[in-house]
């Protein structure tokens, strides 16, 4: 039943693959109206108006594209023209930085803030006020202090990490159960090793669960952050290719974006099993 | 020191049971746990204060089963808690072995209602847990020679590596117990610990739970709701009246032998008195002598209770040799 099932759904899938690239080559091949026009001008014109061609490419390009960059991914000729794996490759490496540093803040802060109802109440309001802001919103700041651009992008994916994990973590430390800790307490365990030994693992399910919310937004953030940035990352890629009129290449990247966010965040959902105890 | 108590002739029975009743003192030295005044008291809306218990005196000797029963509300849990050091009394204070205690210890193990398992460890690991946190320095072999012993006393050899999560609730229950006297505690303190099993998987722990107390000779304090299992383990049988401001209002030795037979005990000497004796006061006197404690009662010393049904089974009581007595 559950073969069929799963077999049934991926059949669907392939069929609506289909459907779509056949929709997408169908829009773009129809040719539109031309106009009859001095050659000179019609030189400066692109084909869309000369001889009717979209300049929306069709599936054909984009897989032709799609097969050019995945043929050589790490090429570098110059700031305007990197491989669209080395672009990746700042991208993720600049999440990992900002991301890593949000996990090395945001778990400790979270304990403490978790275990302590004094301090729970009295960074509340802050939690509360910042949490909602944009990330993109502390770019000016960034910049300004921290004056470097680059630097400042994994300061916008700290910062925008730091909180759905803060909150989860105090969630989760909070909502240890008392029995736990009774056990802890009438064993005399140490504070450090109760900290790791009953509240890490209570707490661990909801952590990782801030974690996967982080790593998502933090992959969200990261390609606007770097249209401001510039310079490299898959969003400055995008911008780039974007000033190229080059269609093909934003959609490749768009897809190579959704895989990429897919990856980090199967990773954590996996990393979230582990940890997850059956009760 | 053979007296009717007050509240035989008030109920007016068709068979009147009669209550040996005394104070019999334990002496000082005797005193391996005591309970000296202690209250609790809570902060109840309006600025006043509730009281669920206050100058509640109780000592146990070495090696005791004491049950305690009373109706929710009592302060039953919150005895057991101050006990293990959880809880902190409003006034008075605990002494065990000579010492009045300040927070929890290892030397007093804690079987929870609720287990209390940590999920995330097999049964190995969370009895482990307990003995590495009692010997600190001991090595991986060591910790786990005694987990496995441990669990082998409870009946669960064989399941260390199922985690809580695969045990039914009395396999669970087992490992809280096993968990309990892996480290060898001076006291066992249970918080109804059979209260969510069925029939037929209570009946089991409760043996095994005398079982290992008789030979081990463990000092325990148990609460419990359950008339039987009092009777069935315990020596002596501390009665709440009902709350707040609930107190001791006698202590009941059990009559019965200490070498028990659960299929036997209903036929037992004494049985059916002191059976009638407990479930009247949880019917009728646990609400009356909250209300009214009858004169010359001493909170500092309760009057402690020996029901009997006839001058034949107090005979029989009396032709044992005392030694084999609770």
């Amino acid at each position: 039943m559950q073969r069929t099932l799963s077999l049934r759904a991926g059949i669907l899938s392939l069929a609506l693959l289909a459907l779509i690239l056949l929709g997408w080559q169908v829009a773009v091949s129809g040719s539109a109206r031309t106009e009859v026009m001095d050659p000179e001008y019609a030189a400066l014109m692109g084909q869309t108006a000369t001889t009717g061609k979209s300049a929306m490419p069709g599936p054909l390009d984009v897989g032709a594209t799609i097969w050019k960059h995945l043929k050589d991914p790490f090429y570098d000729r110059g700031p305007n023209d990197k491989g669209i794996g080395v672009q990746l490759a700042y991208s993720i490496g600049r999440v990992a930085l900002g991301y890593g540093l949000a996990v090395l803040v945001a778990i400790p802060v979270g304990f403490l803030i978790g275990m302590s109802p004094l301090m729970s109440r009295a960074l509340d309001p802050y939690i509360q006020i910042l949490k909602p802001v944009s990330p993109l919103a502390w770019m000016p700041l960034a910049l300004y202090t921290i004056k470097d651009s680059s630097l400042s992008a994994i300061f916008v994916i700290f910062i925008c990490s730091v909180w759905p994990m803060l909150i989860n973590t105090v969630f989760g430390v909070a909502g240890t159960r008392k029995e736990w800790l009774n056990v802890a307490r009438t064993l005399e365990v140490s504070p450090i090793r109760r900290a790791f030994t009953v509240i890490l693992p209570a707490a661990a399910p909801t952590i990782l669960t801030g974690m996967r919310i982080s790593i998502g937004i933090a992959w969200l953030v990261i390609v606007a952050a770097e249209m401001l940035v510039g310079g490299t990352g898959i969003g400055y890629f995008v911008w780039n290719e974007w000033n190229n009129l080059s269609i093909t290449n934003v959609i490749t990247s768009i897809l190579v974006i959704g895989l990429v966010g897919m990856v980090l965040d199967q990773l954590l959902a996996r990393a979230q099993r582990l940890v997850t105890f059956p009760e | 020191m053979s007296k009717l108590l007050p509240f035989a002739r008030r109920a007016g029975r068709s068979a009147p049971a009669t209550a040996e009743a005394g104070t019999s003192r334990m002496s000082t030295s005797e005193k391996f746990i005591s309970i000296e005044g202690i209250a609790r008291r809570y902060p109840a809306p309006g600025g006043t204060t509730t009281t669920i218990f206050e100058n509640l005196w109780l000592p146990m000797r070495r090696g005791e089963f004491v049950c305690m029963i009373g109706h929710s509300g009592c302060g039953k849990t919150t005895v057991l808690n101050i006990l293990a050091g959880l809880d902190a009394p409003s006034e008075g204070v605990v002494i065990v072995d000579g010492q009045a205690i300040t927070g929890t210890s290892l030397d007093r193990a804690v079987i929870f209602q609720g287990h209390a398992l940590l999920p995330w460890r097999s049964v190995l690991g969370n009895v482990a847990y307990a003995v590495s946190s009692r010997w600190r320095k001991a090595g991986r072999a060591e910790i786990e020679a005694r987990a496995r012993k441990a669990i082998a006393t409870v009946g669960l050899a064989g399941s260390e590596h199922k985690r809580p999560s695969e045990l039914s609730g009395g396999m669970k229950q087992r490992v809280g117990i096993a968990r309990a006297l892996a480290i060898e505690p001076k006291i066992l303190l249970m918080d109804e610990p059979f209260s969510a099993l069925d029939a037929l998987t209570r009946g089991t722990l409760q043996d095994e739970v005398r079982r290992i107390c008789v030979e081990t000779g463990q000092t325990v304090f148990m609460i419990t709701h359950d008339v039987d299992e009092a009777i069935y383990l315990a020596d002596r049988i501390v009665l709440m009246t009902n709350g707040p401001e609930a107190k001791v209002a006698e202590i009941v030795e059990n009559p019965l032998p200490k070498a028990r037979d659960r299929t036997q005990l209903h036929h037992a000497p004494g049985y059916y008195a002191l059976r009638n004796h407990l479930i009247d006061f949880l019917v009728t006197r646990s609400r009356t002598l909250r209300d009214a404690m009858p004169e010359g009662y001493d909170s500092r010393h309760p009057p402690t209770v020996r029901p009997s049904l006839s001058e034949a089974d107090a005979a029989a009581i009396a032709a044992e040799p005392p030694a084999k007595r609770a």
